[in-house]
């Protein structure tokens, strides 16, 4: 949000003939006027389309969080206050779903980011097939999100014949033993479970952004460092990893911003149970079956002033990336 | 772990500044490329396990330890596309179809003029609207849920596909004018004002220089919206039922265990997933511009 003020502050401090516009008519106001909408005309359909689809409701859920409304007592609709925001921020299910959604976002986020990290500079060299290993691991990120929960459920955690388990069962047989562990997964370890199954569906995304930033860098002058002397740690640690870490930001906002969203998995492996439940999950609940439209209003403005947060800084490190680009 | 980091600094230290390390080269390669295929393997497992099992009956699908070899059979299926889970999938395919297909064509119509506004004939402050675009795909759905619903309920269009429709396209909108910009900006903008000039040379310019370009784009983009559209599952949960269910919505039947279904369950998870699949194959070249909304080529 920030980063579009400043931008625009900027610009807006610039001389007001427009020096960069390459064809610019000579400037009679009525007739400059009319070129500018005649620029602007193709971007409205959209733009238009996009404020009145997803800004109007935001501003909707910012009032309803002010006001007493549940489906099941129309009668007692009426002003709030923070009533609903004391609620959100005191009730023990929705602290719970809180700190869910935080440990959820921490972990996924970094967990994948250092495997994509490791795999990517794996995938950066030469070697046989290397193509063919790119495609496999691209593969977990194209199941649809839903399908990928129910096979870690079904057919990978179940504790009767889930893979794990057989393959724990296959192993202890190999060695002549019949007592192989058997952990019911998603009952020992719910929120464990749950980021495993996200761990797995955003490292392949982690590695693609951070395999782009790899393959970008500037190699004559990693040669030049090699020939050098350097050696490949210091290399990495002076040369690769300054170079990454725009993209390692970039990689670990934009998957922070998906997953503070996360509903599909959650849903899906425990339905929100055994702790798991997160904060959409829990507005879900709170709007859907419990039809208390205030407190889940204000509950969806906590998630939007946390991803706002998290969204200034995506937006700022996108904006960098962005500017490079257009000044190559 | 140790040895691994122990054997590599060894030949640094013996090395004197300009000697080119070549004899330890191969060797550490091909372990590494070895590791490479191992984690990629580990990766994919599941998906294999999955594709493995939707081709076993109930009764081999369910065996402790697994059973690999089992005979092969399509039993899975048949009851998928039957009336395994009480109702048949078809509805919801078609619907994911409509809502998928019909947002990404809206899309395109909305975010190729829009990206030319942004590049080719730039509107002033045009990285602002650019932000602008990007932030609202930021903005989680969940918090405009509510409003949504109930305009829904208002309006009639509760279980009705063009509401997911609209909600799709205001979804992948911003993805698409940041991807459809990027592409775009690659035009030579001065071929296309000389083609201008002389009115006959502008159909022979679109062809030979801009739809080379742009054409791919538009590929790319497509593929990912659709994507997007397709795995949708909160928006499709909350705002349709039994009539405009997407496929996703479908797949929620088999949240909860029923007896021998593990066979079935693979085979809805695989056909569902397909599409996605095909279509992110197809895109490969271009996903992490689009995941990364443009910023990264």
């Amino acid at each position: 949000m920030s980063t579009t003020l400043e931008t625009g502050r900027g610009r807006g401090q610039q001389p007001p003939a427009p020096p960069p516009a390459p064809p610019s008519p000579p400037s009679g106001g009525a007739l400059r006027r009319s070129a500018d909408w005649a620029r602007r005309a193709p971007l409205l359909p959209a733009l238009v389309f996009t404020i009145v689809v997803t800004q109007l409701p935001f501003v909707v859920t910012l009032i309803v969080s002010f006001m007493d409304w549940n489906a099941y007592y129309p009668d007692e609709r009426g002003f709030a206050g923070f009533g609903n925001y004391a609620s959100v921020l005191t009730d023990v299910n929705m602290r719970r779903a809180i700190l869910v959604t935080v440990i959820l976002t921490a972990v996924v986020v970094l967990v994948s980011l250092l495997l994509g990290m490791g795999i990517a500079l794996l995938l950066d060299r030469q070697f046989r097939g290397r193509g063919v290993v790119r495609t496999m691991m691209i593969t977990p990120f194209l199941i649809v999100p839903v399908a990928a929960a129910l096979l870690w459920k079904h057919a990978l955690f179940n504790p009767e014949y889930g893979l794990l388990n057989g393959t724990l069962t296959a192993i202890w047989r190999l060695f002549g033993s019949d007592d192989a562990p058997q952990p019911d997964w998603i009952t020992m370890a719910p929120l464990i479970s749950v980021e495993v199954a996200l761990i797995w569906q955003w490292t392949p995304f982690m590695m693609l952004i951070l395999l782009a930033g790899l393959q970008s860098r500037p190699l004559d002058v990693i040669e030049a460092a090699r020939i050098d002397g350097a050696s490949a740690w210091q290399i990495f640690r002076y040369m690769t990893f300054p170079h990454l870490r725009r993209y390692l930001e970039l990689g670990g906002l934009l998957g922070a911003i998906y997953i503070v969203q996360n509903f599909d998995a959650v849903f899906t492996i425990t339905s929100g149970g055994l702790g798991t439940a997160n904060l959409p999950y829990v507005i879900y609940q709170t709007f859907y079956q419990a039809h208390d439209y205030g407190r889940a209003s204000a509950a969806g403005v906590v998630v939007v002033i946390g991803t706002i947060v998290i969204a200034t800084l995506a937006l700022r490190t996108v904006s960098t990336l962005f500017q490079e680009e257009n000044a190559r | 772990m140790s040895s691994v980091t122990d054997v590599a600094p060894v030949p640094a230290t013996r090395t004197p500044e300009g000697t080119p390390r070549r004899p330890r080269k191969p060797r550490s390669g091909a372990l590494l490329g070895l590791l490479a295929w191992l984690i990629g393997f580990l990766f994919v497992v599941p998906v294999l396990w999955m594709v493995l099992t939707s081709f076993h009956s109930e009764e081999d699908a369910a065996t402790n330890p697994p059973s690999l070899f089992a005979p092969l059979t399509t039993e899975g299926y048949q009851s998928f596309f039957g009336v395994g889970a009480g109702t048949s999938p078809w509805p919801a395919l078609a619907n994911s179809l409509t809502a998928s297909v019909v947002s990404t064509i809206i899309v395109l119509l909305l975010a190729i003029p829009a990206a030319y506004a942004l590049s080719i004939k730039p509107v002033r402050k045009w990285t602002d609207v650019m932000f602008f675009f990007l932030s609202t795909r930021m903005l989680p759905i969940v918090a405009g849920l509510l409003p949504i619903y109930l305009f829904a309920q208002w309006s009639g269009l509760l279980d009705n596909i063009w509401l997911l429709i609209v909600l799709y396209t205001a979804m992948n909108l911003p993805i698409a004018v940041w991807m459809m910009r990027s592409f775009l900006a690659e035009v030579p903008v001065e071929i296309l004002e000389a083609a201008s000039m002389d009115g006959a040379g502008l159909l022979l310019t679109l062809r030979s220089v801009v739809a080379p370009i742009v054409l791919p784009g538009i590929a790319a983009t497509s593929l990912i919206c659709f994507i997007f559209s397709w795995n949708e599952l909160l928006l499709a949960r909350t705002l349709t039922g039994t009539v405009a269910g997407t496929a996703p919505v479908y797949l929620t039947g088999f949240v909860t265990s029923q007896g021998l279904f593990l066979a079935q369950v693979c085979a809805a998870s695989f056909v569902v997933s397909l599409p996605v699949l095909i279509a992110g194959f197809a895109a490969q070249d271009k996903l992490v511009q689009g995941l990364s909304l443009g910023a990264v080529k």
